[in-house]
């Protein structure tokens, strides 16, 4: 069981470690560019009305573009995994494709699509679905032949077998994915934000540093912060949902 | 259930001739040669041989898993061309998947056919009742003990209206005392419901207990060695009487042979035919395949 109170306790715990650290660093540092923690934290709420909007573009940004990157990498993702024929031709691509930084293509998705929502979205959606269907192929090849066969020997349809086998069955492996992609999602955004538009929280940090505001860029580094915690346990609930029979599993 | 009989109306599973090869991606594996035998519908059978043999490709080749390299298979006398939906598999691991409850994993032969959820899980829950896991229809299967998945896995099977059953040693993973009483089970069903059964098992008691008939197999690649008749089984006092006994004793004295043949080839031996003929007198009523 997950318990509500020591998820709490724990986030309260770590939270009290990094400011001890962050203001030992400060005293240590001694310069304007690392603040102390409360006058950041402080400035955190009082600037939260006006950067309350930054957080939800950015909030938004991220989560259209983990889902399109997932309704897109997912599906094919496990298909090729599972068709040695798809995956003569799609195993060399992916090889080819997956290491290059996807951010490399910032350039070219702003003279397409503008400065505004669309190229953020689009390139970390492009990031999260090589993510994914990377997840999606190796999980999908791991499936235990038997459960497959047990099944196919109920007369299952392939589009069946894909619904009680194959999906449920990468469903764990999926989750994970999903964790590391948000990582990698919040740091494109930053980056995307940061270098083209006017919204979103990785502007504004950009912004309080370009005017050597330190108290709201860390604020800012707040705000990033709680929306990567909102977005992980936002995950952890789904998955505690979507995945019971591996939880028990497991104790 | 003469191998040369020609095929009648109620033949339910003939196989005619019937070789499959595995394609490795080393080697190749002969694993059945010239395999023919033919089940009447509503027939009790039960197969017994060396690991290896290709107990468990014959289910595969029943079943339309696979699809043999050369001969015929045929269910209900017309030539099988995959699985169906009236035979129902009992896999050698169960087969049961484990991101689903107990009752939803009983329900899916019902749900795989478009049955609707509620419809499936009456169903499914009245097959629970029948083999004792009512009571856990909301728990995962890896919250059960291995021969509470045996069950289970045998409730699938129940909850699709079948004409055939295949099963492959599902009662390899119990204690003595449950095995008995889920053959008891077995027998019971089968009587009830009188599909046509095919039992894998490595266990002679089993054999004798549940097969009208029992096939003998050789080692690899798998041949159909001997046939034996076995009409007294059915009831579950049979395992008190002395003709149970006897038909244990020579499916042993076969097996024991049947290993000893193997040895012997693998060493390059001949083996004296001379042999066979006692085990074969000892047998009964049997036919040398
Ligand atoms: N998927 C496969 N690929 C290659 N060879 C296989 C495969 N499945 C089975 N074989 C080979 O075919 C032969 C027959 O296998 P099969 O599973 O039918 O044996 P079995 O009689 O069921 O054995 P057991 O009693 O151990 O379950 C074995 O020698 C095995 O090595
Ligand atoms: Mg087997």
């Amino acid at each position: 069981m997950r318990s509500n109170l020591r998820i709490i306790i724990g986030y309260i715990v770590a939270f009290a470690l990094i400011v001890v650290f962050w203001a030992l660093a400060s005293w240590l540092i001694k310069s304007p560019a690392l603040p102390l923690p409360w006058d950041a934290i402080e400035q955190f709420f009082v600037t939260l009305p006006d950067t309350f909007s930054h957080i939800l573009i950015s909030l938004w940004r991220v989560i259209a573009a983990m889902v399109l990157g997932t309704v897109l990498g997912l599906p094919l993702g496990l298909y090729i995994g599972r068709s040695e024929r798809a995956d003569v031709l799609a195993a060399p691509l992916l090889y080819l494709l997956y290491p290059i930084p996807k951010v490399v293509f910032l350039p070219i998705l702003m003279v397409l699509l503008g400065l505004g929502n669309a190229p953020k979205i689009i390139l970390i959606a492009v990031v999260v679905f090589f993510q994914m269907l990377v997840t999606a192929r190796g999980a999908a090849q791991a499936i235990a032949p038997e459960s497959i066969t047990s099944v196919r020997s109920l007369g299952a349809s392939p589009l069946q077998i894909a619904r009680h086998v194959v999906l449920p069955s990468s469903l764990p492996d999926i989750f994970t994915a999903l964790r590391i992609s948000i990582g990698t999602a919040i740091a494109v955004l930053f980056l995307s934000e940061s270098i083209a538009g006017s919204t979103g929280i990785g502007y504004y940090i950009m912004n309080a540093w370009s005017r050597l505001d330190y108290v709201a860029m860390f604020a800012g580094i707040i705000a990033m912060g709680a929306m990567g915690v909102g977005l992980y346990e936002i995950l952890n609930i789904i998955e505690y949902r979507v995945i019971r029979w591996k939880h028990i599993t497991k104790r | 259930m003469n191998p040369r009989e020609p095929h009648t109306l109620t033949s339910a599973i003939e196989l005619d001739d019937v070789n499959y090869t595995y394609q490795g991606i080393e080697r190749q594996t002969h694993a059945l040669r010239d395999i023919s035998f033919t089940i009447a519908s509503g027939e009790p059978v039960a197969i017994i041989g060396p690991s290896g043999c290709g107990k468990t490709t014959i289910l595969s080749l029943i079943a339309g898993l696979i699809a043999p390299d050369s001969g015929k298979v045929l269910v209900n006398g017309t030539s099988i061309t995959g699985p169906r939906h009236h035979t129902s598999l009992i896999l050698q691991d169960y087969g049961l998947l484990p991101w689903k409850t107990v009752i939803d994993n009983a329900a899916l032969g019902l749900t795989l056919r478009g049955t609707t959820r509620a419809e499936a899980r009456a169903t499914a829950l009245e097959a629970l009742h029948t083999v004792g896991l009512e009571e856990f229809a909301k728990a995962y299967p890896n919250e059960l003990s291995g021969g509470m998945r045996q069950r289970l896995a045998l409730a699938r099977a129940l909850a699709l209206e079948v004409d055939i059953m295949l099963m492959d040693e599902p009662l390899s993973a119990l204690d003595a005392l449950t095995r008995e009483e889920l053959q008891d089970v077995l027998l019971k069903l089968w009587q009830r419901q009188s599909y046509a059964q095919v039992l894998v098992t490595h266990s002679i008691e089993e054999a004798v207990f549940l097969g009208r008939t029992i096939l003998l197999m050789t080692p690899r690649p798998g041949r159909i060695r001997t046939i034996i008749k076995n009409p007294s089984m059915g009831s579950s006092q049979y395992r008190q009487t002395a003709e149970f006994y006897e038909k244990c004793a020579c499916l042993r004295k076969l097996l024991i042979e049947e290993n000893g043949r193997a040895r012997l080839a693998e060493i390059g031996q001949p083996y004296e035919d001379g042999d066979d003929e006692i085990a074969l007198m000892m047998a009964g009523e049997l036919v040398d395949a």
